[in-house]
């Protein structure tokens, strides 16, 4: 999570911003990344939000950590969303540590880092704060709009709260509110961080002795949250790392608790402890139906936008049912929307592998969308 | 495009609201919309299908018309379409029930089994019949409901539900179904459109 500021591209938000829990901040920084050429027309740019982990850097190399972007299967040269034709955004969320205002940013009241006084955070509030993105780039009206898991969360908030500045919108493998499970699963991730002694009520910025072994094990546990039973089993099975036999220790015996660990701790050198915890409670206050009188139906109402909702056969954290249900009010409110249920064992994770059936109906969809849109100014 | 489909463009009107159930491909959707700028979606339950169609730029959704139905509101679609699928529904006349809910008129279309060449099979071979319209034998037919265009018509005369138009295609031919040409039709229509509401 150190990074250089050189490579982080920012804009400052200067409007003042009152958030869902009451407090107003302004004059705060949001990062972001672009891919692609904005046309002279610009009706090609799509706005692509990032979930609970990731951040602005979706396609070719993360400059921070030198892997690829995390969205790099689906994102780049005639890749399904293809940045010779279109122009990619995409902002790191509010709160979080990616160069966008968050916990770690100092207090200009006293030049100490936030921590846990940063105030508490919303999807409704990541929406309002990165919309100024658009603004920036002098874009009326956006092709599309992406986003896997929370970033379809952000995107059907975004969809709620500005009708008109899209075109059309995927949500993939998303939810409009989270169910007691997810809520489960985050709280399990937030309690692993706050018990690590070094988080200390999250004033841990300035010995730079971050609560890594709690974040590691807040990352090990969503991690299997990410894949299938069936994609487990046939990926590790009860495969031993680099052994012949059991060592009847606690070491890494199996491959799979040898990955757990790995993804464990690569996670946190990138990410901020507090920011996961700003983040995971933004998903579980999401509830979008609680938003409008009418429910999940009253926040499509007389929406022009075109959806594709895509699930994954084999996810269990955000499954089929909950794109249902989103598809579901989108009918009831006369919405114009297209449903996929893809096949697959690759679990939530699904939409950030290759896994062809997916990236072919996300690439049918923006291109024959495209030509549409193009023909209708 | 079959012939069916042509029929079904030419007994919509211009910018209504669609609803295809079983749409295959989108083939008749494409149509809709080019021919009549008809707001026009789609439900299929085959993923590869589905795929096609979204990869059109057509708001189709997958899943299974039999039980998602409950999902639209009343009269939501000027005219809803169910194409040679009724007879392929574990509950015909539930999922009829829903069409008329759901939309102000319907238009459903059948393969009819008291085309002369069905009658024929079956009462001189004393075979199930396997034609043009009804291309599966007995044991991988996806038809559990079968019925003549006789049968429906007095089906829907029972149900009291209105028939606005009743239309019969052999091979290229089309004409005009009523009470009185209803036997001989019933004899020489390989398939039946109904316009009903």
């Amino acid at each position: 999570m150190n990074y250089k500021i050189e490579n982080i591209k920012q804009i400052t938000v200067t409007k003042p911003l009152k958030l869902d829990c009451g407090q107003t901040i302004k004059d705060f920084p949001i990062a972001y990344e672009t891919y692609g050429q904005l046309n002279e027309k610009k009706n090609n740019a799509i706005l692509v939000f990032h979930a609970l982990s990731g951040d602005q850097f979706v396609a070719g190399t993360n400059p921070v950590t030198n892997k690829d972007g995390w969205w790099n299967t689906a994102v780049g040269q005639g890749k399904a969303v293809d940045t010779k034709k279109y122009f990619i955004i995409c902002a790191n969320v509010l709160g979080g540590c990616m160069g966008s205002f968050g916990p770690k940013n100092l207090d200009s009241a006293n030049g100490e880092p936030y921590g846990l006084k940063f105030p508490v955070i919303t999807i409704r509030d990541m929406i309002r704060a990165q919309e100024s993105l658009l603004e920036h780039f002098k874009i009326k009206k956006l092709l599309s709009v992406l986003g896997g898991s929370m970033g379809g969360m952000q995107l059907l908030q975004f969809c709620a709260l500005y009708p008109d500045k899209t075109f059309s919108a995927v949500p993939i493998a998303s939810t409009a509110s989270h169910n007691a499970q997810q809520i489960a699963l985050n709280e399990l991730a937030r309690q692993a961080i706050m018990s690590d002694p070094l988080w200390n009520k999250g004033n841990y910025y300035k010995d730079k002795k971050n609560p890594k072994n709690g974040l590691a094990v807040a990352r090990m546990a969503a991690h299997i949250t990410y894949m299938s039973d069936k994609g487990l089993q046939e990926r590790f099975g009860r495969k031993l790392q680099e052994k012949k036999d059991y060592e009847f220790t606690f070491d890494a015996d199996f491959q799979i608790e040898s990955y757990l660990r790995h993804q464990g701790n690569v996670f946190v050198d990138r990410f901020d402890a507090n920011s996961y915890l700003y983040i995971s409670r933004a998903m579980d206050y999401f509830d979008l139906s609680k938003q409008f009188e009418n429910g999940l139906v009253g926040a499509f109402q007389n929406h022009k936008t075109k959806f594709l909702i895509i699930s994954f056969s084999s996810d269990w954290l955000y499954p089929t049912k909950n794109s249902k249900d989103i598809v579901i009010a989108l009918n009831a409110s006369g919405a114009n929307v297209a449903f996929a249920e893809i096949k697959t064992d690759k679990g939530h994770d699904s939409f950030l592998v290759n896994e062809p059936e997916f990236l072919e109906t996300l690439k049918g969809f923006l291109d024959s969308n495209f030509e549409i849109f193009k023909n209708e100014k | 495009m079959k012939n069916e489909f042509k029929i079904i463009v030419n007994l919509l009107p211009a910018q209504s609201r669609v609803l295809d159930v079983g749409c295959g491909d989108g083939t008749l959707i494409e149509a809709l919309i080019k021919q009549k700028d008809i707001d026009s979606r789609g439900i299929e339950l085959e993923e590869n299908k589905v795929k096609q169609c979204i990869s059109k730029g057509l708001s189709v959704i997958q899943g299974n018309a039999e039980t998602e139905l409950g999902q639209f509101p009343n009269k939501a679609f000027d005219f809803v379409i169910l194409s040679q699928t009724l007879q392929a529904f574990y509950q015909p006349e539930n999922v009829l029930n829903e069409l008329l809910r759901i939309g102000k008129k319907v238009i459903i279309s059948i393969p009819n089994f008291g085309y002369w060449q069905v009658r024929a099979s079956l009462l001189f071979f004393g075979k199930m019949p396997v034609t043009k319209f009804l291309p599966d034998s007995w044991y991988n037919t996806p038809n559990l409901h079968m019925c003549s265009i006789k049968d429906f018509y007095q089906f829907c005369y029972k149900k009291k539900i209105r028939m606005d138009r009743i239309i019969g295609i052999n091979n290229e031919k089309t004409s005009s179904i009523n009470r009185v040409n209803l036997e001989m039709k019933n004899l020489l229509s390989e398939v039946g459109i109904f316009l009903i509401s």
